[in-house]
């Protein structure tokens, strides 16, 4: 299947079939930071991933002025 | 994996609620998660008007996206920071989301543009005045914020802090000690003399990852990349950390800032020592009269079970 990464963007392609959360787990990525999507549908972590689809990994976090919402 | 309340096919789970949802269920736990920090903090009534403080990114445009769904007065600003083609494409995911979603909802977006105001765009006034392009960001927003949602008589102004944000800010005061900053971290904090426009965090109870959820379930198009000037920041580190403490035991983050909330919340107890406390609760053991708080110490207790079976 490909997959697609960003930070950097780029696409690499992984051998299926294999669960969402083994996918995770080749890559070394932290479930909690990121989404699957399949096509433009979202997938929860135990949905079975397929040479034939199109997935993409979605970092969720971003970062920056923690200090915004002070007053002064 | 199938949906908590309906049963059919599930889109998310979330391990700290031992829950997982469909697209209309998930959608339900969001509206319902924000109308609870609204109400808990009593951040706004349904007639006030709020600006939405919105960067293009996921946070401030689903907050902008649902406070218009529960039909709240919610208006949104936005500042072009000037960051090359970051600010371009953010800008333009702003305007597309005012044009189709907001506007024909009568929502009203305003633009401060930073390079007409100062000469200069953020990195290169950040280079001048020799202070770290975050710092100088935080301060250009917060009071191009302030100003509008005071020159437009806003009644509060809100922000697309998530539960993450929160976190993340909060142990970093905490590694530090920074207790100063502690006080300014409720997600409501009241206009408290004038010249300070309320300021509320309405998504204080919702991680980032179900926020990015709830985006691309309702094709709100965000920017997904990172700001570039964010790279190496603290925050993420923080962030990091925090994410795989939550894998590892879901509930974490929520446990760390909500109770920080709750122990702000509480009126502070009289001091009381240690030794104080020890000699209100601790008595000694009946049978080796070491101190302990029941009647026979747990070191006794467990001897006398270790006897008992080994017999």
């Amino acid at each position: 299947m490909q997959v697609q990464l960003s930070h950097p963007a780029r696409t690499i392609e992984i051998k299926g079939p294999k669960k969402a959360k083994d996918l995770f787990k080749e890559l070394n990525l932290v479930v909690e930071a990121h989404l699957i999507i399949r096509g433009d549908e979202l997938v929860t972590e135990d949905e079975m991933l397929y040479d034939q689809d199109q997935i993409e990994i979605r970092p969720v976090i971003s970062g920056g002025s923690p200090r915004f919402m002070s007053h002064e | 994996m199938n949906c908590t309340k309906c049963k059919i096919r599930a889109v998310i789970d979330l391990p700290r609620h031992n829950a997982a949802f469909c697209k209309g269920c998930f959608n339900v736990y969001v509206h319902d998660q924000v109308s609870r920090a609204i109400k808990s903090e009593k951040m706004f009534k349904k007639d006030d008007r709020i600006l939405v403080a919105v960067s293009g990114g996921k946070d401030s445009l689903a907050l902008w996206d649902i406070l218009l769904k529960m039909s709240y007065k919610a208006d949104a600003l936005y500042v072009d920071l000037g960051i090359g083609g970051y600010s371009e494409v953010s800008h333009a995911k702003v305007v597309q989301f005012a044009e189709t979603v907001a506007a024909p909802m009568g929502a009203v977006l305003h633009v401060h543009t930073v390079e007409q105001e100062a000469g200069a765009g953020i990195k290169e006034l950040a280079m001048l005045i020799h202070r770290p392009t975050c710092s100088t960001c935080g301060t250009i927003k917060r009071y191009q914020f302030n100003r509008v949602a005071l020159e437009h008589k806003y009644d509060v102004m809100a922000t697309g802090h998530n539960l993450d944000d929160e976190a993340a800010r909060l142990l970093g005061n905490v590694l530090r000690w920074q207790e100063e900053y502690l006080d300014k971290q409720s997600p409501s904090l009241p206009a408290s003399l004038d010249g300070f426009a309320k300021k509320v965090k309405p998504l204080f109870r919702l991680s980032e990852r179900e926020l990015a959820a709830y985006s691309v379930l309702n094709r709100i198009d965000y920017i997904v990349e990172e700001c570039p000037m964010a790279k190496g920041a603290r925050t993420l580190l923080y962030k990091e950390v925090l994410n795989r403490l939550e894998t590892e035991s879901p509930g974490t983050k929520q446990a760390f800032y909500c109770g920080f909330l709750d122990k702000q919340r509480k009126p502070e107890a009289s001091p009381t020592t240690m030794a104080e406390k020890d000699q209100a609760m601790l008595h000694p053991c009946s049978v080796c009269q070491q101190p302990t708080t029941a009647d026979v110490c747990s070191y006794c207790k467990m001897m006398a079970r270790a006897k008992t079976h080994s017999v």
